[in-house]
């Protein structure tokens, strides 16, 4: 690193009678010095990537030979094609499972316990319910591959309680691999969700239930009117990170099942690997990531701007 | 006071539940991997015999070694540069900059929503054009670039906090920018700059897409790149894959229970800032 920056003396007191000019000046190149690395490092590997995704997505391009102006034909392709359409709905469809099972579970679950969460039975809780979040979503991915195999664990239960006409490959099956993926992600973001709200719940004002109560207020109007309010911060912290999950997901989809059967559970994060890397469409892989990333931001905008209001 | 404990007990009934959810898959993979070589265990049944050898076997197929190595030559090539420009920039935006300049810090915010996927593709291009693909620099470069946004969103998020008197106090005293950095700013956010060195070990050491696509060869790849390899080369012996699963993932698992408070609480306010 620029260790060079040490011999530019800064305002030291003599300095103070400097010419403000020369003085801002000097704060400037300090300035510059400190942000250039993180902004070089930042622009080189992802602003001029992105800039090049945007100029590949307006070609036509098999990453090799000549290409040649292809207009916005990818992206028309992109938003007519019936089966991208059907993978960018499978990604909103795992919304559903990223972010509707771990935020209503752990509200569930957080509203239960409120502040429950101390000593030893506390410290086992946070350590288990983090596990999902340390290994590598590969590894949950091989993990809940095997849960969901034939002979895996969930079929050997549908069995045990006499449900043997339930029993199928899950991830093999054509309506119920991608709500099985679904679960998988689910099982990662539950414990992250939950204890992100049990933690919110305890910066409540426990008096407030206290006064609810006296006024003889029914455990859900508690939950309608303090709970739901008090943690609308968590809870767009939850829904933020889990609708991202959801929408950028790949090292899940890719180990469980290759995006099938079929394109049943293709998400566009696995087709534009596919697309740029096996078929040799990189315009079209980059109107999609293109794509991809407008809907990100167009799905988070909203989430932040109901839990921002009002703080 | 009867209503109360009822309630008690069937949050920690919800709790343990839930405990039991999130094991089930880890138990599961130990039954599996402790069953007979080339066999077809069921779901969740201990083995009347089990076979701790299969550790042995994973260890040694995965070339476990090599791997611990490649990755943790990977970690130390991004986390400490990653850390201290992150450092650097966020102090500078957080001290050094007006609001004028409010902008640049937008710039930095816009890549915190960015997909990975976004990028990989003219990445891969840019990897060859360097020269570097198949290389651990191949993950090592893109990742310090990827790692920024958020790197200086949360040093930045931790400045705004100093107060500017502690600057100010270290300006009469004649220190420069540089050394009031080093010997003022950086003890003092320790405790920031320890949680941003977890999250991105975590981040880099579970990286799947980068080695995927930027590096062909397992061994040069992090631990999560080089298990999609081993299920793809060993996915029908079941107890085998479980077995390297298993050891693969556990050098985080082992980290993660040894420092398990600094790591809750890195997550925790990662999830809240990011």
């Amino acid at each position: 690193m620029p260790k060079t920056t040490s011999s530019v003396p800064d305002a030291r007191p003599e300095q103070k009678r400097l010419p403000a000019s020369r003085r801002s000046r000097k704060t400037w190149l300090t300035a510059v010095l400190f942000i250039a690395p993180a902004f070089l490092a930042y622009a080189a590997f992802v602003l001029v990537p992105l800039c090049m995704s945007l100029y590949y997505s307006f070609l036509r391009w098999d990453g090799i030979g000549q290409a040649r102006f292809h207009g916005l034909t990818n992206y028309i392709t992109v938003l007519t094609d019936p089966d991208l359409l059907q993978i960018i709905g499978n990604a909103f469809q795992l919304v559903l499972y990223f972010t509707v099972i771990p935020v209503g579970l752990g509200l569930a679950v957080a509203s239960a316990i409120r502040g429950q969460m101390n000593g030893r039975f506390g410290m086992a809780t946070r350590t288990i319910l983090f596990l999902p979040q340390v290994i590598p979503l590969v590894a949950a991915g091989i993990a809940w591959s095997w849960m969901f195999a034939s002979t895996g664990l969930i079929n050997q239960a549908l069995k045990s309680v006499g449900l043997s006409s339930w029993v199928k490959g899950w991830l093999g099956d054509f309506v119920w691999a991608l709500p099985a993926v679904g679960v998988i992600c689910a099982w990662v973001l539950l414990g992250l969700c939950t204890m992100l709200l049990v933690t919110g719940i305890t910066k409540i004002d426990a008096s407030l239930y206290e006064a609810a109560r006296l006024d003889g207020a029914r455990p859900w109007h508690e939950f309608r009117y303090i709970t739901l309010p008090g943690l609308r911060q968590e809870i767009g912290v939850c829904i933020t990170v889990t609708v991202i999950a959801a929408l950028a997901s790949f090292d899940i989809v890719y180990i469980s099942t290759q995006g099938g059967p079929g394109i049943t559970t293709t998400v566009p994060g696995l087709e534009i690997y596919r697309l740029a890397f096996a078929h040799r469409q990189v315009g079209l892989a980059s109107a999609l990531a293109i794509v991809l990333m407008v809907l990100v931001l167009l799905s988070i905008a909203p989430v932040q701007w109901f839990t921002r209001d009002k703080k | 006071m009867n209503s109360s404990s009822a309630n008690t007990l069937i949050a920690r009934g919800l709790i343990v539940l839930l405990m039991v959810i999130t094991l089930l898959p880890f138990l599961s993979m130990l039954s599996a991997a402790l069953a007979p070589q080339g066999s077809y265990p069921n779901g969740l049944q201990w083995p009347s015999d089990p076979q701790w050898s299969n550790f042995a076997r994973a260890f040694e197929v995965a070339k476990m070694d090599q791997l611990l190595f490649s990755s943790m030559l990977i970690v130390l090539g991004v986390v400490p540069i990653s850390v201290l420009v992150a450092t650097m920039g966020g102090y500078g935006l957080a001290k050094l900059t007006s609001d004028k300049y409010k902008w640049l810090y937008l710039v930095f915010v816009f890549g915190l929503t960015l997909p990975f996927e976004a990028v990989i593709t003219p990445l891969y291009y840019e990897v060859r054009a360097m020269g570097l693909l198949n290389t651990r620099f191949a993950i090592i470069l893109p990742l310090i670039g990827l790692y920024m946004p958020f790197g200086v969103y949360w040093m930045r998020a931790h400045f705004l906090n100093v107060p500017q008197d502690l600057s100010e106090a270290a300006q009469i005293d004649g220190a420069t920018r540089w050394t009031e950095f080093w010997h003022v700013q950086v003890p003092l956010a320790r405790p920031a700059i320890m949680s941003l060195t977890i999250l991105l070990f975590l981040w880099t050491w579970n990286q799947f897409l980068l080695p995927v696509v930027l590096v062909q060869d397992p061994m040069q790849r992090t631990m999560a790149g080089a298990l999609g390899a081993f299920q793809g080369q060993w996915g029908t012996d079941i107890p085998l894959l479980c077995a390297g699963s298993l050891l693969i993932l556990t050098p985080t698992v082992v980290l993660f229970l040894i420092f398990q408070r600094q790591f809750v609480a890195a997550l925790m306010q990662g999830a809240v800032k990011g």
